[in-house]
């Protein structure tokens, strides 16, 4: 799958991955990190920290697209089904009614609507995310296991433009950081 | 210095007071939920989970019966067509409501004490909807033929109707429970992740890394998680209501005195989140002592859960005392007359059950000393949902056992089949969730550690802060 390997860096060297205490620990070295100009790196913690995301400098999510373009697409579907079941493939009166009595039709336009909005939600995320990705260097780090527990952790990655294998860690380490480890690809 | 308790609660610098108790730090909080699923099996849970698969066994013998023999092994027949099968489908698909509002409503109203309970909540969301499915898809006779009511035309080229409110509760209830599995399971990804780092046998971590999706906790995935666990709550809040609505309509659209009623679709949904909340309290009550977890799920949200009880057991109550006067001031003598049936009628023991149960009993809720004490709020959350149970059979069975004509009046009696099927299925949601706090962490762990004060980034544990503490 080449769009999974071209996420990762080419070299020798996946990067570096630096540990820090606290989430203020990372919240601040983050800013540092971003100001000094990396691209591709990225911080792990264990929970979402409270506007980490404006300390990395990210941009806004674009998932809420995604998901508003599936519900349209659900409640459109949703509703051309019935109106198409109701007055041509199997048009029968009841009640007296249109065959086209659309607001009986609404309860499950909505249904679907929300199906479709919340696939999309659900899979647009792993997509940006691009997972499932079961394997990657990151997890041959043993300190990095307990970032699902309770570490903090900026990763650089070796093909950032202003990585240095000599200065970068350097820089991670003035940040406040408790271990660095060079990681291979 | 170390915070004790007491100087946590009494901080005038931190506000209000910390939603969990003994101020842990992160690992101590994946440790106690994790370390849950990781001990060996306690004997305690073979006594729950044994009588739980003996119930579903019944279940299975009761369910083959029905299809071998047909539905005359019911109690059910004209004038009563509907008893306990959709009083059953009521029933649960009401229990399952409280854990979308928790995890749901709550979340989009910032209430963070929700984290304690919101993941065992949705559990029992998954669970309650899958009893629920199970009675219409019993219920219709010829099992085989249940595929119509998908959207699909059979073999004579018929379609499904669409403007029936039968349609769109199969739309509305299975789409309910896709939703609740997809929000289940985003939110427990990180926590799967968090077994798998644990994980200390091979096959523990391939399970759990398996659905894991290999996540890395990464800020650029929080980012997008994040976003997709609001839209998730976003959507499931007008959901969670149009499900119970629709519920309701498959009474309200038809004709019939006592059930062709407008107020139906809010008070059902009122109803849904008393009963959801009472069986929620009921599984929290017994998992929070079972797991150690009294630090993580406190009195304090015993004490919320209570409120919310009583605000809904209130607006309950209001909607039969309203739905009465209507009956009254509508001037329809055949309103009035099946309203005068259920307190006074034949059904009079069911009425007055529902009435002491859903109206009165929640009312000791307006009393702290109530709120607080755990063996009251085990014995209320079941009273509850008696009273709850009670609640549908009433709208369901006395509305249909009188109709219009006296010659065809009649009187259900459940058979053993009936009640095997409803205990039955208590042995499926019992089973399901024995399995869930079994072998998946059952509190949001990844949530939880976002409530504890040192998980804010300008949070500073320096010694200036230990002096004001001191100081205060």
């Amino acid at each position: 799958m080449p769009f999974l390997v071209n996420q990762l860096p080419t070299g020798p060297y996946f990067g570096i991955v630096a540990e820090f205490q606290t989430p203020a620990d990372l919240f601040h070295a983050c800013e540092r990190v971003r100001d000094a100009g990396f691209t591709r790196w990225d911080a792990h913690t264990p929970f979402p920290v409270h506007g980490l995301e404006g300390a990395m400098g990210l941009k806004r999510s674009r998932l809420p697209w995604i998901v508003l373009v599936a519900g349209l697409t659900g409640a459109t579907l949703g509703f051309l089904l019935q109106l198409w079941v109701h007055t041509t493939a199997y048009p029968l009166v009841i009640s007296g009614k249109p065959y086209n009595s659309w607001p009986a039709f609404i309860p499950i336009t909505f249904e679907l609507g929300v199906l479709f909005a919340a696939f999309g939600a659900v899979f647009g995320m792993l997509g940006l995310n691009r997972l499932p990705m079961h394997h990657h260097p990151l997890f041959r780090s043993k300190v990095f296991e307990r970032v699902t527990d309770d570490a903090f952790f900026i990763s650089i990655e070796s093909w950032d433009p202003r990585f240095d294998a000599a200065a970068t860690p350097k820089l991670l380490e003035s940040l406040g950081a408790r271990s660095v480890e060079l990681l291979e690809s | 210095m170390a915070q004790t308790e007491a100087e946590l609660l009494d901080n005038p610098v931190a506000g209000n007071p910390p939603l969990i108790l003994r101020s842990p730090d992160f690992h101590s909080i994946t440790d106690v939920v994790a370390g849950a699923v990781e001990r060996k099996t306690p004997i305690g849970w073979w006594f729950f989970f044994l009588p739980a698969v003996a119930l579903l066994a019944l279940l299975g013998a009761a369910v083959s019966w029905l299809f071998w023999e047909g539905i005359g092994v019911w109690g059910l027949n004209i004038p009563v067509g509907w008893a306990w099968d959709i009083t059953n489908f009521v029933f649960w698909v009401g229990i399952g409501h409280a854990g979308t509002l928790i995890s749901a409503i709550l979340f989009l109203f910032r209430q963070k004490w929700r984290t304690s309970i919101n993941r065992a909540a949705e559990a029992m969301t998954i669970f309650a909807v899958m009893c629920a499915l199970l009675f219409p898809g019993i219920h219709v006779g010829r099992v085989w033929l249940a595929y119509w009511l998908a959207p699909i035309p059979n073999q004579m080229g018929v379609w499904p109707n669409f403007r029936s409110p039968l349609l769109w509760d199969v739309f509305a209830v299975s789409v309910y429970g896709t939703v609740s599995v997809l929000f289940w399971y985003v939110g427990l990804i990180p926590d799967l992740a968090t077994m798998r780092d644990r994980a200390k046998t091979p096959i523990r971590r391939f399970a759990y890394g398996l659905f894991a999706l290999g996540w890395r906790g990464s800020v650029r995935q929080w980012h997008h998680y994040e976003v997709a666990y609001l839209v998730l709550a976003g959507l499931a809040t007008p959901l969670v209501l149009s499900v119970h609505s629709v519920v309701s309509m498959d009474f309200a659209v038809s004709v019939l005195p006592g059930w062709h009623t407008t107020i139906f679709p809010p008070y059902f949904v009122a109803g849904a989140i008393f009963s959801g909340f009472a069986m929620v309290m009921t599984l929290m009550l017994i998992c929070r002592v079972a797991f150690r977890l009294e630090h993580i799920i406190t009195m304090r949200h015993l004490d919320l859960m209570a409120k919310i009880m009583l605000v809904t057991g209130s607006m309950v109550g209001y909607a039969y005392a309203t739905e009465f006067f209507t009956s009254w001031y509508s001037g329809n003598p055949y309103e009035f007359f099946t309203f005068k049936n259920r307190a006074l009628g034949p059904y009079a023991w069911a009425y007055w059950t529902m009435i002491t149960c859903n109206v009165i009993s929640p009312q000791l809720f307006w009393f702290k000393k109530v709120r607080t004490s755990i063996p009251a709020l085990f014995v209320l959350s079941i009273v509850v949902n008696i009273g709850m149970w009670f609640e549908r059979f009433v709208i369901i069975v006395t509305s249909l056992h009188r109709d219009f004509l006296p010659s065809s009046w009649g009187y259900f009696r459940p058979t053993i089949w009936d009640v095997s099927c409803l205990i039955g299925s208590f042995g499926l949601f019992f089973t399901m969730f024995c399995l869930f706090v079994r072998f998946l962490p059952m509190v949001a762990t990844a949530e939880v550690k976002t409530v504890l004060p040192q998980a804010d980034p300008h949070y500073h544990r320096g010694p200036e802060r230990e002096l004001r503490i001191g100081a205060s």
